[in-house]
């Protein structure tokens, strides 16, 4: 069993939620990662989303498409996002890890060598984030065979037909967004709206159902998980945003990741 | 990579894509699901007016009566001289310019947004957006926009808001908005960018009027299918007053749409030679040129797989032309089939061979045109000096210069 599977089956075991945090690989800087993951399994998060910067991020909002140039502008390449959790995962990092990784480049390096050099280097599971369904047959067997959990993305406009394929096209859990448009922290979540896709989405699949887009609040990670009945929130761009702050005024941006997720942490009880 | 067709009469290579959006090998759809139900709301919005004549019907009267169409076939009696002249020995073939700078907004891109215009109202879509590079897509989007009463936001990187001022000026007076976008390279890609995350947000009451023959399926389809009317006048206007079909067909290619237009209708006809003429910028290092299918590979970029000029870790590369409709590190994945199958040859012009073709046409015919498509004609009077004089070339002249004259200025010195 997956160790994303095996994180899952554990929570709903106790009845508990989980707390997705999103950083971005090599921002504020090349190393931050390493420094990051034990901080945020020390506050109490349960799988770690990875972004790997990419160029051209269309489904991005500013914060993490500008996180993602600065990144690539000071070396960040796929290969030193590996690394870092290569590091991490060598200094007994047990958190789910998986890369939110954009096609253009796993195409690029070629699906196999991609995904294995991600499994090799300690990560759990790949979200293809521009993906569809139709075309994932190949990168998901290609995932596969790496060991790595594969998970699509579920929109506010994808019929119940459409989400049963894109659900059955899934392995570790599925990522629910709660809103149309892209990533970055919004004033409000429609929690009767995030409720009605959760059970559309239990009547189709099994699979742990984690929420993402526009959640940066303990508020919202309750909304999410709690009222909206999701298995995971997914905290992003205000993440992002408090680790390039924290370095600007010179303090640790792995430390001011594991304080803001130990407060969203508030928001799963 | 490999090759991806091989046309016979059973398969010709006009026939393309497939219900995946597959042209050969590229194309596609690598979307964010967001996008999914809107690209399937316009493929079935399509679907239902490909064999409606009321449709067509429609978007010919406007190209007639709006657009000014059918645009002429000229010869260009004094360029073929400088050809001719050029090539000495008897040899220059003549030279015809399809005229798509006499096109209502001065470029092609009218053909295009009229007919996505139709389509928004037929999905009773009340808003447009758009990106645009040198902004002859942004005008026509405006234009359309305006002609329909529809609400047009246009996308456009701070770079090319700088040198394309007056197409700037011309969407502002048409009622649109321009969205200046100051994100990575500040030009075309990034609009793209911007205009794709805009329309993630807005699908249900906004269409995205994509601007070449680019992005996801069905998207290159479409836009194809617009312009060819360029290929099918053209194509007619050659038997009507040459009698046969022209030698060589040359176009410039930056996603590709007027190439693609012009192109489409002759690619069955094996003797004509097809010619695609991308940018060449400064020269064939990494940076110094917009020219995918010269020195790039296959990879995907803006939800197609196509030729692309990317890193090795798959990061868009950087790029350079002096036209800003060129400046694109990708191209539409219909070429790139052309390309590896071998229907047509893609070749690159540089800056100085672009401008120099600038100024020669303006002296020699009295007409300004694109620097855009001052590429195609550099390779159209290279391409006539090696054949004899009893030959044809037709050029698509995409578009007019006027838009370029501040930047003519900055990089020819005329003062």
């Amino acid at each position: 069993m997956s160790r994303i599977d095996s994180i899952f089956r554990d929570l709903r075991a106790a009845g508990r939620k989980a707390l997705m945090p999103f950083v971005c690989g090599g921002y504020p800087s090349v190393g931050t990662i390493a420094a990051a993951l034990p901080e945020l399994q020390r506050a109490g998060a349960s799988v770690v989303e990875i972004g790997i910067p990419f160029s051209d991020p269309i489904a991005d909002g500013p914060v993490i498409a500008a996180a993602m140039h600065e990144a690539i502008a000071s070396g960040c390449t796929p290969a030193s996002v590996a690394a870092e959790v290569r590091q991490a995962r060598a200094a007994g990092c047990t958190l789910g890890i998986v890369a939110m990784v954009s096609v253009s480049i796993v195409w690029r390096l070629g699906p196999d060598a991609c995904f294995r050099q991600l499994a090799d280097a300690g990560f759990d599971g790949v979200i293809l984030p521009d993906l569809t369904a139709e075309e994932s047959g190949p990168w998901r067997a290609a995932a596969a065979n790496a060991g790595l959990t594969t998970t699509l993305l579920v929109a506010p406009t994808t019929s119940p037909q459409r989400a049963a394929e894109i659900a059955r096209a899934c392995t570790g859990f599925v990522y629910v967004l709660t809103r149309a448009g892209i990533t970055g922290e919004s004033g409000d979540v429609v929690t009767g709206r995030i409720a009605e896709r959760v059970r559309m989405l239990r009547q189709v699949t099994d699979l742990p159902l984690a929420c993402g887009f526009g959640i940066g609040t303990p508020e919202q990670v309750r909304q999410v998980v709690r009222d909206g009945g999701a298995d995971a929130a997914i905290v992003g761009s205000a993440l992002v945003k408090r680790m390039g702050a924290a370095a600007k005024a010179g303090e640790s941006p792995a430390a001011a990741a594991g304080a803001f997720c130990r407060e969203l942490g508030a928001g799963l009880a | 990579m490999q090759p991806t067709a091989t046309a016979t009469p059973q398969h010709p290579v006009s026939a393309v894509p497939n219900a995946a959006g597959r042209f050969g090998a590229f194309g596609g759809s690598y979307v964010p699901e967001t996008l999914v139900a809107a690209l399937e709301q316009l493929r079935a919005q399509y679907d239902a007016v490909r064999n409606d004549p009321s449709f067509w019907g429609e978007l010919e009267g406007l190209m007639r009566t709006f657009v000014g169409r059918p645009t002429p076939l000229y010869l260009a009696s004094r360029l073929t001289g400088a050809a001719r002249q050029r090539a000495g020995s008897g040899r220059g073939a003549n030279i015809w310019l399809k005229r798509e700078d006499l096109a209502h907004t001065g470029a092609h891109k009218i053909n295009n947004t009229l007919g996505q215009a139709l389509l928004t109202l037929r999905m009773g879509k009340k808003r447009i957006i758009a990106e645009t590079g040198a902004g002859q897509h942004g005008v026509a989007s405006a234009t359309a926009a305006a002609h329909f009463g529809l609400a047009c936001d246009v996308y456009m990187g701070a770079e090319d808001v700088r040198r394309q001022r007056l197409n700037v000026v011309r969407m502002k007076l048409l009622g649109a908005r321009v969205v200046e976008v100051g994100a990575g390279s500040r030009t075309l890609k990034d609009a793209t960018n911007e205009a794709m995350r805009d329309w993630m947000g807005s699908v249900e009451h906004t269409h995205y009027i994509i601007g070449s023959v680019v992005g996801p399926h069905p998207f290159p389809m479409i836009v194809r299918d617009f312009q060819s009317v360029i290929g099918r006048e053209c194509r007619a206007q050659c038997l009507q007053t040459l009698g046969r079909l022209p030698d060589a067909v040359v176009a410039c290619v930056g996603g590709g749409s007027n190439a693609a237009g012009i192109f489409y209708p002759f690619v069955d006809d094996a003797g004509v030679a097809l010619v695609g003429v991308e940018a060449g910028g400064r020269g064939n290092g990494a940076g110094q040129h917009a020219a995918p299918l010269s020195f790039g590979a296959p990879g995907i970029l803006h939800g197609s797989l196509s030729y692309v000029l990317q890193d090795r870790d798959g990061q868009t590369a950087d790029v350079h032309s002096c036209s800003a409709g060129l400046d694109y590190p990708g191209v539409g994945p219909e070429h790139s089939y052309w390309k590896d199958a071998g229907r047509v040859a893609y070749t690159a012009a540089t800056d100085a061979q672009a401008l120099e073709a600038f100024q020669l046409l303006a002296r020699t015919e009295g007409i300004i045109p694109a620097l855009e498509s001052s590429h195609a004609v550099h390779e159209a009077v290279r391409l006539a000096t090696t054949l004899p004089a009893d030959r044809h070339v037709v050029v698509n002249l995409s578009g007019r210069g006027d838009k370029d004259v501040d930047e003519a200025v900055r990089l020819i010195g005329l003062k």
